[in-house]
């Protein structure tokens, strides 16, 4: 997918609000303010980083892989693409990426779908769906909470004919997202442990999250 | 980022791995998937039906499978779409998961001799005749809002129709799952866009979905949102709910790895 459109920021580290460094396969949350940007670093490339949100005050309304590819009408999320709601809301827009195409189609990797894709030998790694239960529980939500996610720098190319299959990642050291929020947002991230796909190059590795204020008027 | 050597061979042990799987999983092994249903292909013997429904175009359906029965989805205008979620009967935290179904079989054509998966890595539903092959996993259905744009008025639409469902069925909005539609087909373009292709909607179509678990279901019978039909005119969608033995040979439970590991799981847990 070289034909993804690389979108630099204007902004700098320096005038950050946040600047925290996600370890390598572990989660994080924070609330993501209307008018806000998040950027989210690949430190080291090649680096899944599952992604929810949920809007600030109904987590309710959450993101939806199925609404945002259908309002866009194409199966990756890039510079542009709006991350819309399950009640067809925008909750954010990417508005910087030089990391390619994002997957949204994938979902998160679990114990229970690795002992599917990889054998039963896998069963007891950890997976994305143990950080997402972690983080959304503080929050007073479950399981039943965890809609399939968006995983920014994993590529999932869908071919002709329907096969698609996770491939070594586009995503170099410092490559970034940038998402501004278009309502007040829970974003709950987990930085993806897989070591049985290319998805994190076979090797898990940390990531930065940085957040702006809005741009004043 | 330096690597040890160590590291280094674990790295190439796991993508060997992974490669090996992964030409498994989209060749033929162990078994090549099956031709598509031919229309006149799989007829109901009369004694093994329990119940048939008629979704006008537009409606919904709720209700309940027994694990073992089968659930025909039928289309004798061509008209019908079906956008279809469901949930583990005993434990409706454990949900059909769309993007498990689409990655763990390596494939988003879900379609005769695949499966749609739960989010627990256990089998909900096996396709196990299919005279279309033409069903959309990753876009999902009509909203309001997506019904007022394209037709310019207020029309039944999926999401508010599998709302009302799942509440019939003692469940919130919030524990709607993402659904997937048969009779939708939505193809994907060299670029990544969905291409609706009209011709592979016929008269007749029918697919039969058995449940692997006890289910609560919902059905959704709008039109696509990729379909490209000026005017909002859905037809009916024929239920047929029934049970026949599952043969030995049944290629869902033996077709790929994945669906063997996949049914060991839910065996495992229904034992």
């Amino acid at each position: 997918m070289s034909q993804i459109i690389c979108v630099p920021s204007p902004r700098d580290a320096a005038d950050a609000i946040l600047d925290f460094e996600i370890p390598a396969k572990k989660p994080w949350s924070h609330v993501v303010r209307k008018g806000q940007t998040l950027r989210i670093v690949d430190l080291h490339g090649q680096q899944a980083v599952d992604t929810l949100f949920y809007r600030a005050d109904d987590f309710n309304e959450r993101y939806s892989a199925q609404d945002t590819l259908r309002e866009q009408g194409s199966a990756y999320v890039v510079a542009g693409t709006a991350l819309i709601s399950n009640e067809g809301r925008v909750m954010a827009r990417v508005v910087a990426n030089t990391g390619g195409a994002h997957d949204t189609s994938a979902g998160a990797c679990s114990c229970e779908s690795n002992t599917v894709r990889f054998g039963h030998h896998v069963k007891y790694q950890h997976a994305c769906r143990e950080n997402f239960v972690m983080e959304v529980t503080k929050y007073g939500l479950s399981k039943r909470d965890i809609p399939p996610n968006i995983n920014f720098f994993m590529n999932v190319p869908v071919e002709l004919g329907g096969n698609l299959a996770i491939v070594d990642g586009e995503s170099k050291p410092g490559d970034y997202v940038e998402l501004v929020a278009e309502m007040d947002i829970l974003c709950v991230i987990s930085n993806c442990p897989q070591i049985n796909n290319p998805c994190n190059g076979f090797h898990p590795t940390p990531i930065r999250a940085l957040i702006w204020e809005a741009a004043k008027a | 980022m330096q690597l040890t050597d160590e590291q280094k061979a674990e790295i190439a042990v796991n993508r060997a791995n992974y490669e090996k799987l992964k030409a498994a999983g989209q060749g033929a092994a162990p078994r090549a998937l099956p031709e598509l249903t031919k229309k006149d292909g799989a007829p109901i013997p009369d004694g093994a039906v329990v119940a048939r429904e008629t979704v006008p175009g537009g409606w919904y359906h709720y209700g309940r499978l027994a694990r073992g029965e089968t659930l025909r989805l039928s289309t004798a205008s061509g008209r019908a779409s079906a956008s279809l979620v469901a949930w583990n009967a005993h434990d409706v935290s454990e949900r059909i998961n769309h993007a498990d179904s689409v990655k763990v079989q390596w494939s988003a054509a879900l379609r005769k001799g695949r499966v749609i998966l739960s989010d627990m890595g256990k089998v909900v539903f096996s396709i196990v005749e299919d005279t279309s092959g033409a069903h959309d996993a990753l876009v999902g259905g009509s909203t309001a809002a997506a019904n007022a744009k394209k037709y310019g008025g207020d029309f039944r639409n999926t999401r508010d129709n599998l709302i009302l469902a799942a509440g019939k069925l003692g469940l919130s909005r919030a524990d709607l799952p993402l659904p997937v539609t048969f009779f939708a087909p939505l193809d994907i373009d060299g670029a990544g866009r969905f291409v609706w292709n009209e011709a592979k909607r016929a008269q007749d179509d029918f697919v039969d979905l058995r449940a692997e678990q006890d289910l609560l279901v919902a059905i959704s019978n709008c039109p696509h949102p990729f379909d490209p039909a000026p005017d909002y005119a859905p037809g009916p969608l024929e239920l047929t709910r029934f049970r026949l033995p599952v043969p030995a040979d049944d290629f869902c439970r033996s077709g790929s790895a994945e669906n063997i590991r996949a049914f060991q799981n839910t065996d495992a847990a229904l034992a």
